[in-house]
């Protein structure tokens, strides 16, 4: 067995279920945003923060945007692990990615209720 | 008209500073002959070409090869298979070391094969005549057991090439499969454990490279998923 600490679950299996289930919620999330944007040709502000006002709409995207995060870091781990062979600039590269990914979930969630 | 642009990577680490690719012509008169035999006449002329070689029909899986750009059994690829425009490129297995020309140091490769413990183990006492199978039991072991380890798979594989040392392999994985698919062997449990890290298995992203190029038509990537399915099946 190789040991790996940075990567999302400890485990190959649960980062691999965890990518699965997390591509199929985005893919539902933005068909629901297409879907949204295109029966609702003259949208205006009210109407979008309407929609972002309701809790299961707040629930959905909160959903969305952990898998967002889960799902890049999967994603980005994996090709730092690849690519990068020198210890230094992997874990460096990986602490910008893990930072970055954290700075957007918690700015994401601001919005999401701030509005 | 009949002479074949034969190009060779050629490296004597004792003699040269870096790889080479060697020109050569030769006359095939016509005939679709294997690639191993444009090897052996070449061998002919010049004694200091080294590849490897033995049972010349595919079932040793010595002389595993890039042939215009796919890997191969040099034995069993006939120039009609791959020659382009009149043009051969030989170069050696993709991604492990070479020791001289077309033989590379196959270490890392056995090494991922012995990781997964590639024997039956099996901790109940032995029965008087033999551990027996049911057809169907049997039928499994299908499309698993027929591996004879050239390294073709797992040397076309870029997963294998970016972690030749964390990653099994295709040809690894197809072996691990085989045992874990054994109604005799008693490890599946330790086989599994060994396996669930992000590397050995997880680390195939279903290129299917493997697929494309094993000689003997298997399929380590259904293999793959087959010990996917048996982890989930496991841990959840």
């Amino acid at each position: 067995m190789v040991t790996n600490i940075t990567n999302l679950g400890r485990s190959g299996l649960s980062d691999w279920l965890i990518q699965r289930v997390s591509a199929v919620i985005l893919a539902l999330y933005t068909l629901f945003i297409v879907a949204y944007l295109l029966f609702n040709p003259g949208l205006d502000y009210y109407t979008w923060s309407g929609l972002f006002a309701q809790t299961w709409m707040r629930i959905f995207s909160l959903l969305a945007f952990i898998s967002l995060a889960a799902h890049a870091w999967i994603g980005l781990w994996t090709v730092t692990t690849d690519y990068m062979k020198s210890t230094g600039v992997r874990v460096g590269t990986q602490l910008v990615i893990i930072l970055a990914i954290f700075v957007f979930l918690v700015w994401g969630i601001l919005v999401l209720w701030g509005a | 008209m009949s002479m074949l642009q034969v190009s060779i990577y050629r490296y004597n680490p004792e003699t040269d500073s870096a790889p080479y690719m060697q020109e050569y012509q030769v006359d095939t008169q016509g005939r679709d002959l294997m690639v191993l035999n444009i090897l052996e006449m070449l061998k002919a002329e010049d004694t200091t070409l080294a590849y490897r070689r033995s049972c010349r029909e595919g079932v040793c899986g010595s002389d595993g090869m890039n042939m215009n750009g796919k890997n191969g059994l040099a034995c069993i690829t006939s120039l009609s298979d791959v020659v382009k425009n009149n043009k051969l490129v030989l170069r050696p297995l993709p991604g492990l070391p070479v020791v001289r020309d077309l033989a590379v140091d196959m270490g890392l490769f056995y090494k991922q094969y012995e990781r997964i413990q590639p024997y039956l183990q099996n901790d109940e006492p032995a029965p008087a005549i033999e551990r027996l199978q049911s057809p169907e039991e049997r039928d499994k072991l299908d499309g698993l057991y027929e591996c004879i380890l050239c390294a073709c798979c797992s040397t076309s594989c870029p997963s294998f090439w970016w972690n030749p040392d964390k990653f099994v392999g295709p040809a690894g994985l197809l072996q691990s499969y085989r045992f874990l698919a054994d109604s005799r062997d008693t490890a599946t449990q330790a086989r599994l454990a060994e396996l669930q890290d992000p590397f050995s298995v997880f680390r195939c992203r279903g290129i299917m490279n493997c697929v494309a190029v094993c000689p003997k038509g298997l399929n380590p990537t259904r293999a793959i998923g087959k010990i996917r399915d048996m982890l989930l099946a496991n841990a959840t």
